[in-house]
This record gives structure tokens, C-alpha cells and sequence, in this order.
């Protein structure tokens, strides 16, 4: 049953996790990932979860502990942003290459420094080779309904790797909004139990987990770890159909708005497409072809997908909200433009890095962006195409 | 639970061997006696999961495929062996809680003084003082022997290291060595104790034994020589262990409860020097004109073992 | 088809390697003989072993298994002839001779 409520994006994490009511949840307050675990307690202290609930010393004990935990057979949950993040980053390789199904959840922020607190995804795509999947939301329905899908996903034993699920810090994660909420029997009939085959734990055989690898190991593990990123992709989709099935909303990869006959078309990930949408709405009226996909998964990457979306547009401006400083774009940049390599006639690509450090996006920027799109696609020049958004200068 | 007087040494040894060899530690090394030692203070009936810092003992004991372990085991990095078995030491009292584990399981993680005293510390220290009902032991060989015998702050000091080198204007390691026992003791947990391998065993067994069964957390911190890094024949290990002791260069001691207790106490302490002359990491110590460097550190062992003294009286 | 891991070696393919590198059988390293590694190695006189045991513990190889309260031998297979057996025997029942063989 399907049922109204406010909440913030942290509440509606929050509140998931305590309808999943995971074994284990390991966490450090991390601005502005910290409300999350400040409700979960909240919950424990009322006895509203069976959760064991580490409030462990640092970011990096908090992904230890999840490891510790999920190997031993336990569902496990953790969340953090931006510096936090960033001392989990070596654990991070050590969940994902050990096929623990953790799921985090990721409040995005940017990374220090200087210091700063507001939302950009520089932390989430500064760990995105880490062999975790990512999933990204666009607003507080979408957080709440992504983290929900997260463990039928990274539990599957076709899959077994750990999730996380981004929203924008401050812009969704501390905004009040109106979204659906599943009851808490449906919730648990749709995560279902943890039910791995080996775990520490078990009585029947030990498990040995996190070996020293040789030369003659090492490269078929990352080739199953590789194998198993690419397998993910179906189960997404199969789980976003099973969503549907109980919801009524539908997910998939990524969000093709208005893109059946656009000609000139922007990607981006979270927030701001939801700016973007009512940019591309001006233009439809105006009789402009513009459209938008907005990225829901990031890894695996929607490669041939996002191929086939694009492929009649003409020219299309991909918007990193993280810088990589590699003088050439951003990520998404990088791995959107790859992707439409093999496409002929190809699209045209432009790159911009915007919203850094919660730099504000409005219409105004992306109507410049879609007019430097028609030029393109009117066949002028394409300019430089690594270029910077909403700074001053 | 078995106590120092009730002690029956072969019994011990007709338990089910938990650490098997074919693990790729060096020849005489400590940490697979330290390994053994702990291991069989385990009721046999009791299973256990056993943590590891990344280091010596982790790349030699889970080599892919070979597990030198009988019950469950996991590594996760060098400085998160305390966080790692919290998680697990947690996920058993969920499942306990819901019904889906039976039986005993205890936890306990193995770390060196590099993984222990250094890159460790916080995460041990976070484990000890969230409370979970785990064991960290950690095998004190004081240095980094995983990469090459660098100096750790367990080295002692005047001692070679190749991260303290002994040079021209250098004397090996220049600060003392930290007292991590008496630093978790601070932690206030119920069980923490210093060990090290002498005779039949009997400290180290009942040690472990205590600790793995005493609830909440315990550590257990085990002088466990390297013979490649402190440069002795490696058949020499149990004489620099009883040395250890006699010299009170490594007191056996036990701290219950916040209440210290000293586990042995020389007849007649012998001078450092014969503890140190056995090692090539302080063979520039017995140069002529080095002798100031051998007092130092008969004082400080000294200084040390009149605290230790008056803590246990007191 | 998973390996066990007796059968995973340098040849296997990754399809047939456990994921993550874990392994779901208890001491598997009992299949290495690191006893080849021996450059001196221990002997054992059974006319001067009393089976005190007190070489038993200090053995950091396992090494030195006990049956039925007795000392059962030497495990030359894992083995690596550090010599400290010999050093601990209150009797002289145990020498260490140049070279790994037994």
C-alpha cells in the first residue's frame, strides 16, 4: 500500500532503512549525510529496529565494520558524504572486491578543499572505479525509492556487489517534500532476507574472506568482479520492473525526457534536472527539440543504452557537477562522449563542470548551454569543450 | 575455565590443531606460535572467526587458496582489524538476536605492532571502547617486518631498523618504545595482559583463556621475535623470550578488571645486556664507547619495572 | 563449476575460481608442502623422546602433532627446519642436520 508523507531526503533514507530493518548499521556523522544516522539511533533507542547499531570511530571503521559485518552474514548499512567518503576509499575497494553486498547510502558533498559542505558529486565520482554500483536520484522519491531497490539488486548471486545510493546533499537530503511511501510489510516482502551461501557465521563450513592474491589470481578475480558489474546492468532493470509492479513507478538506467525527436540535448546527473526539465519545457513551447537524460546508474554505465537515446541528436552538452582536473572534462563527460564514439553520423559533445560546492544552476544557464547546442547543431563551430558553468569571470 | 594452578599442559595439546602448517611464515617466526598458542585456548566445542591485520601473518596464512585457518577468518586492511571484527562481533548479536546463528562463536583478531601500536591504533581503540566481546591479540615482532623491518613506535629504542638505521651521527631508533598495554589498560576493559612463549606454556594458554572468556574486550599483547629482523639464528627464539622476562625488558603481567597483577617476578633480574647481545639489531651497541646506550636502556628498563612494581602493590 | 580448492591453480580459469577470493573449506594450507623450503633438518631419536611435548607449542609450523598425549612424529611435508624443537628438548632427542632431506 501506497501511502503519502513530508520528508526530507535524509528522513526518507532514514525511514527505509528502518523499514528494511538491516542487521547492522555502522556509521560517523558526516555533514550532510548526518541526520541519517541520528533517526536510525533514534530508532534503535526506541526499540522501532532490531539493528545493531556501531557507532564507530571514523568513516573508515564505519566501512570496516559493514565489511566485518555483511562477511559474517548480516545485512549491513552505513552512510556518509564528501570527507567520509573519501576515508573510506580504500575499504571501498575492499567491499566491493570481497562481493560484499553493503549499501550506502551517499549524501553527496563536495570534497575539501577548502572546506565545504554543500552538494556537488565530486566525492561519489572521486570512488567510482571502486566496483561499486551507483545509483543517483533526482529528489527525495526517487533517494527513498532507489534504496529500496539497492539490496534485491547487490544481494543477487548473479551480482553480489555493494550499492550506493547518491542524492544531492542539502538540496534533496535536507528538503522537506511530499513523496509515496511503500507500508513496511511490502517493503520487506520486496527486500526480502539476506540469505547468502557462505558467510562466517555459518555453522555448516567456514568461510575465509580478504586473501594475500599472486600474480596468477589477482587478474580473474577483477575479471569476475568485471563480469558481475556487467551483469548488474539486467538486474537493475528487473528489479525496477518488480518496483513498478508494487509502486507504479517506473525506473530504468537513466530518464529520457522529451528525447523521441530531439535534436539538441543535455545529460546530467541528480538535482538539477529537475531545473533542467522546466528549461527544456520553455524551448518545447518555443518549438525547440530539446530533451534531457538524466542518469540514474552510473556504474555499471549505461553505455549502449545511452548510445541508442542519442544517436539522432545532433549536438549534446554533458554537465559534470565534479571536477577531475584531467584538462579534458569531466567524468561523466568523458564516459558519455566514449560512449557515442561508434554512433554514425556521431553527435556532436560539449562538456561543462558546474554547481561546484553547491553552486546554484538555474534556467538562465541552461538556456545559454542549449543556444551554444542549436549553433552547434546549425552546424557552427563547436568551441572549446571542456568549459566551466556558473563562476564568476 | 582452567587457571594457572589447574593448568594440565598435554591436555591442551590433544585439542584439534586450529592453525595447520603450510602457511608461508618464515621459518621460527613468532607470530605462528603466537597464532597456535592463542588458538588452542579455545573450547574445543566452540567455534570461532578470526580477524587479521594486513601483514606478515595475513600474507602467510590466506594465501589464495590456502587458509592455514580451521574456523572462519577474515582480513579486510593493515589498520581496520579492530573495526572489521566489531562488525562481525555485531552481526553475531543480530543473528543471535533473530535466531538465525546457534551455538558459541568468539572473536578474535591478530595484528602486529604495525597494524597494532601504529596505523591500528584508532580502530583498536574505537573496538575496545565501544565494548564488543572480542580479542585482540596483537604479535609484537617491533617493527614492520611485512616490508622490511622498518621501525614501528614498538621498536625499542638504540634498535636497527631500516627506517632507523644506525649511521655515523645516528644510533639506531632514538625514542623509546610505546607502552601500548598500559595505554589500553587506560580503556578500561575487563581483561588485558602481556605474554610471551615460556616453557609449557601455562602464561600464555591461561592468558588467552581469559581473555577469550571473559566478556567484553580483551587484548593480549605477545612478544613474538622475528629472527630475520631482530638477526638471530632462528633457534634461538625461546632463550630472547625467557631473556625478555628475566631482564624485565618484557614483564608478564595481567590488568583484571582495572586491578594489575604481576605474573612473574624474577629471582634475580638479569642486565639488559644479556637479552641484547643475542640480536644484531643492537650489535652497534657493544662497540667501544657505545656503553652509554646500554644504560640508557637498563635505566629505563628499570624506571619501568618500578612502576609496574608499584601498580601491581598498589 | 567451482573449484575446490586443492584443484584452483595458476591454470584455472576465472570462471571457475571462488568469488572474491574467499574459500569455503577449513585449512586448506595444509596443502602446501612448505616443508621443501627446509634447508637443515630436525631428527627425531625415539629412544630419548620421554613425550613431554614441550617442543610442541613452540613449533610455528604445527609440526610436531600429538596423538593420544604422545608425540606422533614430525611433519616433514610442512616443516621448515627452523630447529627450535631442538633447542627446547630437555632429553637431546632431537638434532638438526644440514640439509632439507628427511
Amino acid at each position: 500500500m501506497n501511502y503519502n508523507e513530508r520528508l526530507s531526503g535524509n528522513e526518507a533514507i532514514a525511514f527505509a532503512m528502518k523499514q528494511i530493518d538491516p542487521d547492522v548499521m555502522a556509521a560517523f556523522p558526516i555533514t550532510p549525510s548526518t541526520e541519517i544516522p541520528q533517526y536510525f539511533a533514534q530508532y534503535v533507542a526506541d526499540g522501532e529496529v532490531n539493528t545493531e547499531f556501531v557507532p564507530v570511530e571514523s568513516e573508515h571503521s564505519s566501512m570496516s565494520a559493514c565489511i566485518g559485518a555483511e562477511a559474517a552474514g548480516a545485512r549491513a548499512v552505513t552512510a556518509t558524504s564528501s570527507a567520509g567518503l573519501a576515508l573510506m576509499y580504500e575499504m571501498m575497494y575492499v567491499a566491493a572486491s570481497s562481493r560484499l553486498p553493503i549499501t550506502l547510502a551517499c549524501v553527496n558533498r563536495a570534497l575539501t578543499g577548502p572546506i565545504n559542505i554543500n552538494n556537488d558529486h565530486s566525492d561519489s565520482m572521486g570512488i567510482r572505479d571502486a566496483g561499486w554500483i551507483q545509483i543517483y536520484a533526482e529528489n527525495n522519491q526517487e533517494a527513498y525509492d532507489n534504496f529500496l531497490q539497492a539490496m534485491p539488486i547487490g544481494e543477487h548471486p548473479s551480482v553480489r556487489l555493494p550499492v550506493m545510493i547518491c542524492q544531492d546533499g542539502f538540496i534533496t537530503s535536507h528538503a522537506l517534500e511530499n513523496i509515496v511511501l511503500l507500508d513496511t510489510d511490502s517493503v520487506k516482502a520486496f527486500v526480502g532476507e539476506y540469505q547468502p551461501e557462505n558467510y562466517l557465521l555459518k555453522a555448516e563450513n567456514p568461510l575465509a574472506i580478504g586473501p594475500y592474491d599472486l600474480g596468477c589470481h589477482y587478474m580473474e578475480h577483477k575479471v569476475q568482479q568485471a563480469e558481475a558489474m556487467k551483469a548488474a546492468k539486467a538486474r537493475i532493470l528487473e528489479v525496477a520492473a518488480q518496483f513498478e509492479a508494487v509502486t507504479g513507478r517506473k525506473y530504468g538506467l537513466f530518464e529520457a525526457y522529451r528525447m523521441e525527436d530531439a535534436e539538441v540535448a543535455l545529460v546530467l546527473i541528480g538535482s538539477s534536472a529537475g531545473t533542467a526539465k522546466v528549461t527544456v519545457d520553455q524551448l518545447r513551447q518555443q518549438g525547440v527539440k530539446a530533451g534531457l537524460i538524466k542518469i540514474r546508474v552510473f556504474r555499471p554505465f549505461p553505455a549502449e543504452e545511452l548510445a541508442q537515446a542519442l544517436k539522432n541528436v545532433k549536438a549534446v552538452a554533458i554537465m559534470d557537477k565534479a571536477e577531475s582536473f584531467s584538462a579534458n572534462g569531466g567524468p561523466l563527460f568523458s564516459e558519455v562522449r566514449g560512449a557515442l564514439y561508434d554512433l554514425e553520423p556521431r553527435p556532436r559533445t560539449v562538456g561543462y563542470v558546474y554547481g561546484l560546492g553547491g553552486r546554484d544552476i538555474t534556467p538562465d544557464h541552461f538556456h545559454g548551454v542549449f543556444d551554444r547546442l542549436r549553433a552547434i547543431a546549425d552546424g557552427g563551430e563547436l568551441g572549446p569543450v571542456y568549459t566551466h558553468l556558473g563562476q564568476r569571470g | 575455565m582452567e587457571n594457572e594452578r589447574t593448568y594440565h599442559f598435554k591436555k591442551t595439546l590433544e585439542k584439534k590443531e586450529r592453525f595447520v602448517g603450510g602457511h608461508r611464515l618464515c621459518a621460527g617466526c613468532g607470530a605462528g606460535i603466537a597464532v597456535r598458542g592463542v588458538l588452542r585456548a579455545l573450547r574445543e566445542e566452540d567455534r570461532a572467526v578470526v580477524g587479521n591485520a594486513t601483514g606478515c601473518l595475513e600474507v602467510s596464512s590466506f594465501l589464495y587458496p590456502y587458509t592455514a585457518y580451521e574456523d572462519s577468518y577474515i582480513h579486510t586492511a593493515f589498520e581496520s582489524a579492530g573495526a572489521s571484527l566489531s562488525g562481525v562481533e555485531a552481526a553475531y548479536n543480530a543473528l543471535k538476536r533473530k535466531g538465525k546463528v546457534k551455538g558459541e562463536v568468539k572473536f578474535i583478531t591478530f595484528g602486529g605492532d604495525g597494524g597494532t601500536y601504529d596505523i591500528g591504533f584508532q580502530s583498536l581503540s574505537g573496538a575496545m571502547e565501544r565494548g564488543h566481546d572480542l580479542t585482540y591479540v596483537c604479535y609484537d615482532n617491533e617493527a614492520y617486518m611485512n616490508t622490511g623491518i622498518q621501525r614501528s613506535s614498538s621498536t625499542p629504542r638504540f634498535a636497527r631498523a631500516t627506517t632507523s638505521p644506525v649511521g655515523t651521527v645516528a644510533p639506531g631508533k632514538k625514542q623509546n618504545k610505546k607502552n601500548l598495554t598500559e595505554i589500553i589498560a587506560a580503556h578500561h576493559v575487563p581483561y588485558v595482559a602481556q605474554t610471551t612463549f615460556l616453557g609449557n606454556f601455562r602464561d600464555l594458554y591461561t592468558k588467552a583463556q581469559k581473555a577469550i572468556y571473559t566478556p567484553g574486550p580483551s587484548f593480549l599483547n605477545i612478544m613474538a621475535p622475528c629472527p630475520r629482523g631482530w638477526e638471530y639464528p632462528a633457534e634461538k627464539l625461546p632463550e630472547i623470550c625467557k631473556l625478555a622476562v628475566e631482564t624485565c625488558v618484557w614483564p608478564l603481567f595481567e590488568v583484571i578488571d582495572g586491578v594489575w597483577h604481576l605474573s612473574y617476578e624474577p629471582k634475580n633480574k638479569r642486565p639488559v645486556e644479556e637479552y641484547l647481545r643475542l640480536q644484531g639489531r643492537f650489535r652497534h651497541m657493544f662497540k667501544p664507547g657505545n656503553e652509554w646506550m646500554i644504560e640508557d636502556v637498563q635505566q629505563n628498563v628499570d624506571e619501568n619495572w618500578e612502576k609496574l612494581l608499584a601498580k601491581c602493590q598498589g | 563449476m567451482i573449484r575446490r580448492a586443492k584443484d584452483i591453480d595458476e591454470h584455472t580459469p576465472w570462471q571457475e575460481m571462488t568469488l572474491g577470493g574467499e574459500i569455503y573449506e577449513p585449512a586448506t594450507a595444509r596443502y602446501v608442502n612448505t616443508g621443501a623450503w627446509r634447508t637443515d633438518t630436525p631428527v627425531l631419536d625415539w629412544t630419548k623422546c620421554r613425550h613431554c611435548l614441550l617442543c610442541v607449542p613452540f613449533c610455528p609450523d604445527s609440526s610436531l602433532p600429538v596423538e593420544q598425549g604422545k608425540l606422533a612424529g614430525i611433519d616433514y611435508q610442512h616443516c621448515k627446519g627452523c630447529g627450535i624443537c631442538a633447542q627446547v628438548c630437555p632429553f637431546g632427542a632431537i638434532t638438526v642436520k644440514e640439509g632439507g632431506e628427511v
